[in-house]
């Protein structure tokens, strides 16, 4: 690096100047790997020949795929989990959305405080809530089981499909109602037609986000679930005698099911778009 | 379904002694009021005048504190807007998002439970010159389309009475003089009645048969725009609709169809049929293409000196200061009489009596005039 005058500019320089043009590239890229890094994990040893214990690696086989209910109570939990995740979230969507159009649409007594209680159980922590409702459902003497899991999700999924609901609600704009009743819609007419399909994305939103919250607990369900087992339960109890390595398949069957309802909601909206 | 609620009255628009007051504040203070069916009619005034709670009380939005809303003799005054013939094109437009162009217009038929909503689709797609678009969703439209497809979203319904808010406040001034054509062509087409609201006396002036000026709530002149602006009633209508120059006075004598008005030594001469106060402290009033660069007619102004000159094309605009502390603005036509005035020049003033007016002396004598450029 003698001759100053050359008229490149230094190796050193060059490399630096892309270095700063792609860091953004560089710092996504990093942080996609660590994202993803415990997914790849997953997926990868769901094609481990495991045996007893999915922690080293065996070999490479496709039986756990072929055959993903070949671990005792798998596939049963993984049910169980689907049907508590279905019936919570119809419920607490149509509960949730029902409170939400009180609160963003309604002046009534005690409305403020009515906001504040439904941050509550959001703010209070899981293993206080399990425990609590554990509490409660002893003294009324009703045994814990599929039913008492699906009131405790019930219970935690409202308090987000407010929130999600109410954001959707506040973000529309009165007039369109004013411009629905101005030509000949009846109230009723008027939220079948316009407000409810305006604010149908945010109600979706928070139905999925209901579902997968409940489908993912595992304290608030461990503390009220008895003898019926969910696929978190599932997989935290097997932990201690090895987790199975078709829990990893459903584990990666699961997250790729929801890329690919991602990716066709992303495509169906920009050939909306288009046309 | 609901078709046989809405209510199917046909008649002159009658709003009478209506107010409306959001807690202390009066929006619309005694109005009283009459819109001839099938007329071009327009609300106008600078914002929070209560010409859109006028409106929206018309449409059935807002319910009117006292007085009484009838179409024909049907009084509307507490029915459901969804139950009157009355449709609007709101502000922004107010489209369905979620719906197409198409299912937009149907809405109020579809509503109504009218049959062959196609047909009268098209027809209203039609005469807005949008039939292409059918298929398309508002927020693939340009604004000028967007409000051509609000009109034909309320027309397509054949409301007893159309209301317009500010339909044309959100567009260019290019397309706004284009859009004020066309409405005004569709309202010829159609005969409804169409209440127009607007900020812009232009518009007012281009478009309406009658206009009401607004002001703090009440009606401070109702007439057609020539009346408006050629004999106004109060200094707010002198100097909201155009530009206008008011002289402080005081009457001196009343005789032969005539009043005369000294101030500060001159002597002006004011038709009696022009005068429109029993009180003896007037403003006179004159427009600026009134007042002519000479020294020989009845009403002048001499000794004159020149302050301000702009060249504006067709004519030459020039701020003038009387003799004492007033001035005045004069129009030019940019024709063979040309003076061509510099700054500094010394000029006389005159005009004649029947362009003169006198307003009462007892109000603000700027009242409404700042107020114009707001949107």
């Amino acid at each position: 690096m003698t001759k100053v005058a050359a008229p490149r500019p230094s190796l050193s320089h060059r490399a630096s100047r892309w270095f700063s043009r792609n860091l953004i590239r560089i710092y996504a890229g990093v942080a996609f790997f660590y994202l993803f890094i415990p997914v790849a994990y997953t997926f990868a040893f769901s094609f481990n020949d495991a045996g007893k214990s999915n922690l080293v690696w065996q070999g490479f086989t496709l039986e756990n795929w072929k055959n993903p209910c070949g671990a005792p109570q798998v596939c049963e939990s993984v049910v169980n989990s689907l049907q508590i995740g279905v019936i919570s979230t119809v419920l607490a969507t149509i509960l949730g959305t029902m409170i939400a159009f009180a609160l963003g649409r309604h002046k009534f007594r005690g409305r403020k405080t009515t906001n504040l209680l439904i941050f509550l159980p959001m703010a209070t922590p899981e293993v206080v809530l399990g425990a609590s409702l554990l509490a409660m459902f002893l003294n009324l003497r009703i045994n814990p089981g599929f039913w008492t899991v699906v009131i405790a999700h019930v219970m935690f999924c409202i308090s987000f499909v407010v929130v999600t609901v109410k954001a959707r609600i506040a973000s529309l704009d009165p007039r369109l109602e004013q411009a629905a009743m101005d030509l000949y819609a009846n109230e009723r007419e008027t939220f079948r037609y316009v407000t409810l399909p305006l604010v149908m994305p945010g109600i979706a939103g928070a139905a999925l986000l209901a579902f997968s919250l409940s489908f993912d607990d595992f304290i608030i369900t461990n503390f009220n679930s008895g003898i019926v087992s969910t696929f978190p339960k599932f997989v935290y109890v097997s932990a201690a005698r090895g987790i199975p390595a078709q829990a990893n398949v459903i584990g990666s069957a699961m997250f790729f099911i929801a890329l690919i309802i991602v990716i066709v909601g992303q495509v169906v909206s920009r050939q909306r778009k288009k046309s | 379904m609901a078709n046989s609620k809405v209510s199917q009255d046909t008649g002159d628009l009658k709003l009478d002694r209506v107010s409306k007051h959001y807690g202390d504040f009066c929006a619309v203070d005694d109005l009283s009021l009459v819109v001839p069916d099938g007329s071009f009619f327009a609300l106008l005034g600078p914002s929070g005048c209560g010409k859109t709670t006028t409106l929206r009380m018309v449409a059935g939005l807002e319910e009117p504190s006292a007085g009484t809303i009838s179409i024909g003799d049907t009084d509307i005054t507490t029915q459901k807007s969804y139950r009157r013939n009355v449709n609007t094109v709101f502000q922004n437009y107010a489209l369905f998002p979620h719906l197409t162009i198409f299912e937009n217009i149907a809405f109020g038929l579809r509503r109504r439970g009218l049959k062959d909503v196609k047909t009268e689709v098209e027809n209203a797609l039609n005469l807005v010159e949008m039939g292409h678009l059918a298929q398309r969703k508002p927020n693939q439209l340009s604004g000028g389309q967007q409000q051509r497809i609000a009109v034909a979203r309320a027309i397509v319904n054949r409301p007893e009475v159309l209301l317009l808010d500010e339909p044309l406040g959100a567009l260019d001034l290019k397309l706004r003089r284009q859009m004020q054509i066309e409405l005004k062509r569709i309202q010829t087409e159609v005969g409804i009645t169409f209440i127009h609201v607007t900020h812009d006396q232009e518009e007012a002036m281009t478009m309406a048969d009658t206009i009401a000026v607004m002001n703090q709530g009440k009606i401070e002149q109702m007439g057609s725009a020539t009346e408006l602006y050629e004999a106004p009633k109060t200094a707010f209508v002198a100097n909201f609709l155009g530009q206008c120059n008011l002289i402080k006075g005081k009457v001196t004598n009343r005789a032969n169809g005539k009043a005369v008005v000294s101030a500060k030594g001159h002597t002006f001469e004011v038709p009696l049929s022009r005068v429109a106060t029993d009180n003896d402290s007037v403003f006179v009033g004159v427009r600026p293409e009134k007042l002519r660069l000479d020294d020989n007619g009845i009403n002048s102004i001499k000794d004159c000196v020149v302050i301000d000159r702009s060249f504006v094309g067709t004519s030459t605009q020039y701020l003038v200061k009387a003799p004492w502390d007033l001035d005045l603005v004069v129009f030019e036509q940019n024709d063979e009489g040309l003076h061509d005035l510099r700054v500094g020049d010394k000029v006389s003033l005159e005009w004649d009596a029947e362009h003169t007016f006198a307003l009462d002396g007892a109000q603000d004598i700027n009242a409404g005039s700042d107020l114009d450029d707001e949107e």
